[in-house]
């Protein structure tokens, strides 16, 4: 292995699977003059279509902000109601992800089939864990009406008679109940929008790992793992902000329920 | 284990593999950022700063900097020709014009009494 | 292209294939390279595509100038007589619709970037041609999608779906719409995407981005813009989409929210998309105004450069469409500021325009009448573009005919006439065929002239008060409007005309050759049609775009001159040559001394009068 450095070093190549031209011209589409530009072209092209992400959810991330701004106390309250553990714990889960994602694009790159294979499906499966994680949250927040449009109670004393309190400190604090479900609303449709990239995100990597353990991105092919690599990362970094800005708008207060 | 032939170093060399260590302690760093996330919001800086915004400010900070840390090494950033560097940071840059007009109206709503009637919050 | 190529490229080839080299009607091209519905439908040539796109942007175009004529037809009486005021509603909003989204957004970049992106970089095709497919068919069906909600159920928002209007009180059609809508938005993203990799990194050799035709700078202005600007668009129709189906309130006023929110999020984008529709145009006219005045542009840089700007000021300027909503009178007076700042680049690029044309050699074809005609009704739509800056006035036009006025001057009077001009002036190379220039030239003039007598009318009428989207108005106005509705007709017939001309050249048009115009530029140093992978030899560029020489021009008039002079000698002698041979030995071309001698004579003295 080569030494720790944070310049460019060249690993050693293990004998790629299965033997092919190392130059990998039979990859080189019909358009590109040489690999060096289509490689650039790739990604490239990925970052500019990331560039497309980050502007759709950065337009959702300016209305939660203009509203946040508005209503600052409701929106504490309304973070209050969703699980801080569980963020954190999905945060955790999230980013041990993206390790995984960089590792398999690593072994794509220095051609080693099992390391990939592994990643990738290590990647697979801290993906659905999010997923599965963040099916519990919502499906508690849907128990206790916490679910504007579809289940929305919390605050209806017929419905949680054990809410009365609350209710009351909401009206002394002058907080409006529909103010805390606008933090709601935002609170579902943008984990939600996350969640379906993520999704979307699996599923990529699901054909990546199957296409993987034919030894397709072994004979110098890597490059769909690394593009696939950038997308898995943003959605990272999405989440990296969404997580205080939903889950820590009030702070932790320990001693509380953690799911 | 077969060592790098020339044609290989020529596909190699043509992108950027980074080492497994550099990985390793990025990953480490953001752990270590997380914790402090949860740490810190159990703090109320807002008091302990007396600066209202201090805590999201805070929060927003140690994003920024996880963030970073995922773009320029697990996204291969760092490594990258500058046109990829300047795609990247485009969008950062077009989402800051869009924060900043639009916070611009909101903002200076009530600077005129009349028109602070206009919004929604009274704020 | 690695260096040894390079030179043999050099060495042992023209730079760029020379005219002559070229197959006057080539045998093999990217139309008759597979023929049958699926070497269509799956088709990775971008040219094949860029046909796909031309044929249903027609299809919209015309279904969008069917909304219009239902509109201009009620608004002949001021009571609405023609159809019920819930219709009229649902025509302009079908129109608006229908007309930015599925016609003006994806026109000239679908259709005419699309085509000759590629072939002016030299390059055997975009960066990503199976995303180009994909744009195409994301196109299709957010069209199909879009037009059923439209017809079907009937969405009566205006094409700008404001809330909270568009999910408390519209029908639930506007959700399906939506769908419609965020398709072609995807289909937008991938499109400018594609063109901007493949500007960066597709260029043939010595292609710098100083030598590259003002066409792909404005392009890719465009394309940065389609990146960077519909996604927000995306974002704000999931927002109307999410309120209306699941009734929570994100823009209601009840429930705390803030319907300006809303407007803030859509002109992000829809401000911005506006210069999508133009800069395309501006891409065109810079190729038009350089071939048809046989000059160089006035002021490359600047003109390159100011496409940049447009691209980067117009995303800061959107609020200009919200003076009137609530918004903060300080960011009234920023937007405002710099509304006027916008205009800069474009009144740069309209001075370049202009000074490109004087001293040039101007022939009026049918793409210079065109031409012609962008420059004078941008410059009227821009600065009434100018005078809505101003807070002032635009408090007594805004939401009336006036603003109408405006932006059908610069979507119709300047793109559309842009398109159109880029179609005629393409044409040939797409299709190996000339059309007929008399036909287009009426084409063009009518367009001119109907389109004035449409428009200019509203700018008084919005001037005067008549507020925009009213079915039913003040009878003072009546006058004016039958006036603009008489002018449509007009403008119909020069919308029609080029549809029936132009297909009637691909049965019955002279053929073209490869640059029927002499035109600079590497689209025109391949054949027309062009091979499926644009060029047989890849060009190598060492000089500036728009080599534009009258004298030039001058020598290859007489050239032909004297090759259509000696063409006909050759047939005189050889018509001789059979007269007097009895024996069927006739010699054909002449290559006796006695010949040779002749035709020595005839070239003297052709070179004397050089």
């Amino acid at each position: 292995m080569t030494a720790e450095s944070n310049t460019l070093t060249v690993d050693k190549v293990p004998a790629s699977d299965p033997p092919s031209d190392s130059s990998g011209q039979h990859l080189l589409h019909h358009h590109f003059d040489d690999m060096a530009q289509q490689r650039e072209c790739n990604t490239l092209m990925m970052w500019a279509f990331l560039v497309t992400e980050i502007m759709m959810f950065g337009g959702l991330f300016c209305a939660y902000a203009v509203y946040r701004w508005s209503y600052p106390h409701a929106f504490a309250i309304g973070s209050h109601h969703i699980k801080w553990f569980m963020g954190s714990l999905n945060t955790g889960v999230l980013l041990v992800s993206s390790l995984t994602m960089a590792m398999a694009v690593h072994s794509a790159a220095l051609r080693n089939k099992k390391r990939l294979v592994t990643y990738l499906a290590l990647t697979l499966v801290l993906g659905w864990a999010f997923i599965g994680i963040k099916g519990i949250e919502w499906t508690q927040d849907y128990h206790e009406g916490l679910m504007p449009g579809i289940a929305w109670n919390y605050y209806d004393t017929t419905v949680h008679p054990h809410h009365t309190e609350e209710v009351q400190k909401l009206a002394d604090a002058g907080v409006s109940p529909n103010a805390v479900k606008m933090f709601m609303v935002f609170y579902f449709f943008m984990t939600g929008l996350h969640g379906i990239h993520m999704i979307i995100g699996l599923t990529l990597v699901t054909i990546l790992l199957v296409m993987a353990s034919r030894g397709k991105f072994t004979n110098g092919n890597d490059q769909p793992v690394e593009i696939s690599g950038l997308y898995w990362h943003l959605i990272d970094i999405i989440w990296i902000f969404l997580f205080p800005l939903l889950y820590l708008v009030s702070g932790i207060k320990l001693g509380g329920p953690l799911w | 284990m077969q060592t790098a032939h020339e044609s290989d170093l020529e596909v190699i060399e043509s992108h950027h593999i980074i080492p497994v260590g550099v990985y390793m302690k990025v990953f480490g760093a953001l752990m270590v950022l997380l914790v402090v996330t949860v740490l810190a919001a159990m703090e109320d800086f807002s008091v302990r700063l007396h600066w209202g915004p201090a805590n999201i400010v805070i929060a927003m900070a140690i994003a920024i900097v996880k963030a970073a840390l995922v773009i320029l090494f697990f996204m291969h950033v760092r490594y990258s020709s500058r046109l990829t560097q300047f795609f990247a940071a485009i969008a950062f840059l077009f989402l800051g014009v869009m924060f900043f007009f639009t916070f611009g109206d909101y903002m200076s709503r009530n600077w005129i009494p009349q028109v602070s009637a206009f919004n929604i919050t009274g704020r | 292209m690695n260096t040894a190529a390079i030179e043999a490229e050099v060495n042992h080839v023209p730079q760029t294939a020379s005219i002559g080299e070229l197959e006057f009607e080539p045998r093999n091209h990217y139309l008759n390279n597979g023929y049958g519905w699926k070497s269509w439908l799956f088709t990775l040539d971008h040219k094949r595509i860029a046909i796909l796109y031309m044929v249903s942007i027609t299809v919209f175009f015309f279904l969008g100038g069917l909304a219009a004529l239902m509109i201009r037809l009620n608004l002949l009486t001021p009571y609405s007589h023609f159809i019920k005021p819930e219709t009229y509603n649902r025509m302009f909003t079908m129109h608006g619709v229908v007309m930015v989204f599925f016609f003006l957004v994806p026109a000239i970049p679908a259709t005419l970037g699309n085509f000759v992106l590629p072939l002016m970089l030299g390059a055997k095709d975009l960066a990503f041609p199976r995303l180009n497919l994909l744009s195409w068919y994301l196109y299709i069906i957010g069209g199909i999608i879009c037009l059923y909600a439209l017809t079907m159920g009937g969405v009566d928002t205006g094409w700008t779906f404001y809330e909270p209007y568009s999910s408390m009180f519209s029908n639930g059609y506007v959700v399906i719409a939506i769908v419609g809508v965020f398709l072609a938005g995807f289909s937008s993203i991938l499109t400018g995407l594609n063109f901007i990799i493949t500007t960066h990194k597709m260029r043939a050799p010595g292609l710098t981005w100083f030598r590259l035709p003002i066409f792909v700078w404005s392009m890719y202005a465009t394309s940065v813009i389609q990146v960077l600007g519909t996604p927000v668009l995306a974002i704000s129709l999931l927002l109307v989409a999410i309120e209306t189906l699941l009734k929570v309130g994100i823009f209601d006023p009840k429930m705390g929210g803030d319907p300006i929110l809303f407007q803030h999020l859509f002109w992000f984008y829809s401000h911005p998309a506006v210069y999508i529709m133009v800069l395309p145009g501006m891409a065109v006219i810079s190729e038009l105004v350089t071939c048809f005045a046989r000059k160089p542009i006035f002021g490359y840089r600047f003109v390159a450069f100011s496409s940049i700007a447009i691209a980067v000021i117009s995303f800061l300027v959107w609020g200009h469409h919200m003076f009137t909503s609530g918004q903060s009178a300080y960011a009234g007076l920023m937007f405002s500021f710099l509304s006027f700042a916008v205009g800069i680049p474009s009144a740069i690029k309209v001075f370049n325009w202009t000074a490109t044309l004087y001293k040039g050699s101007i022939r009026l074809d049918a793409p210079m009448l065109y031409t012609l005609g962008f420059l004078g009704l941008f410059l009227v739509g821009g600065l009434t573009g100018i005078y809505l800056a101003c807070i002032a006035v635009d408090v007594h036009v805004t939401d009336t005919y006036f603003v109408i006025a405006h932006f059908h001057y610069i979507m119709v009077g300047a793109s559309v006439s842009a398109f159109l001009g880029g179609i005629h002036f393409w044409w040939p190379k797409m299709t190996g065929k000339m059309y007929n220039e008399g036909a287009a030239r009426i084409a063009a003039m009518l367009l001119f002239i109907g389109f004035n007598l449409t428009f200019f009318p509203q700018f008084i009428l919005g001037y005067q008060g008549m507020p925009r989207r009213y079915a039913i108005y003040a009878p003072e106005f009546q006058t004016l409007n039958i006036l603009s509705t008489a002018g449509a007709t007009i403008l119909a017939l020069g919308y029609l005309l080029p549809f029936f001309y132009l297909l009637w050249s691909l049965k019955h048009g002279k053929s073209a050759g490869p640059n029927p115009w002499r035109a600079t530029g590497l689209e025109w140093q391949t054949t027309s049609p062009p091979p499926t992978f644009n060029f047989d030899v890849v060009p190598v560029v060492r000089i500036g775009p728009y080599a534009y020489n009258p004298a030039a021009d001058e020598l290859e008039d007489k050239r032909i001159e004297f090759e259509e002079a000696r063409q006909k000698y050759e047939d005189n002698r050889e018509q001789m040559n059979g007269a007097k041979d009895h024996n069927g030995n006739g010699n054909g071309n002449g290559h006796g001394a006695a010949d040779r001698q002749d035709s020595q004579a005839l070239h003297e003295e052709t070179e004397r009068d050089r």
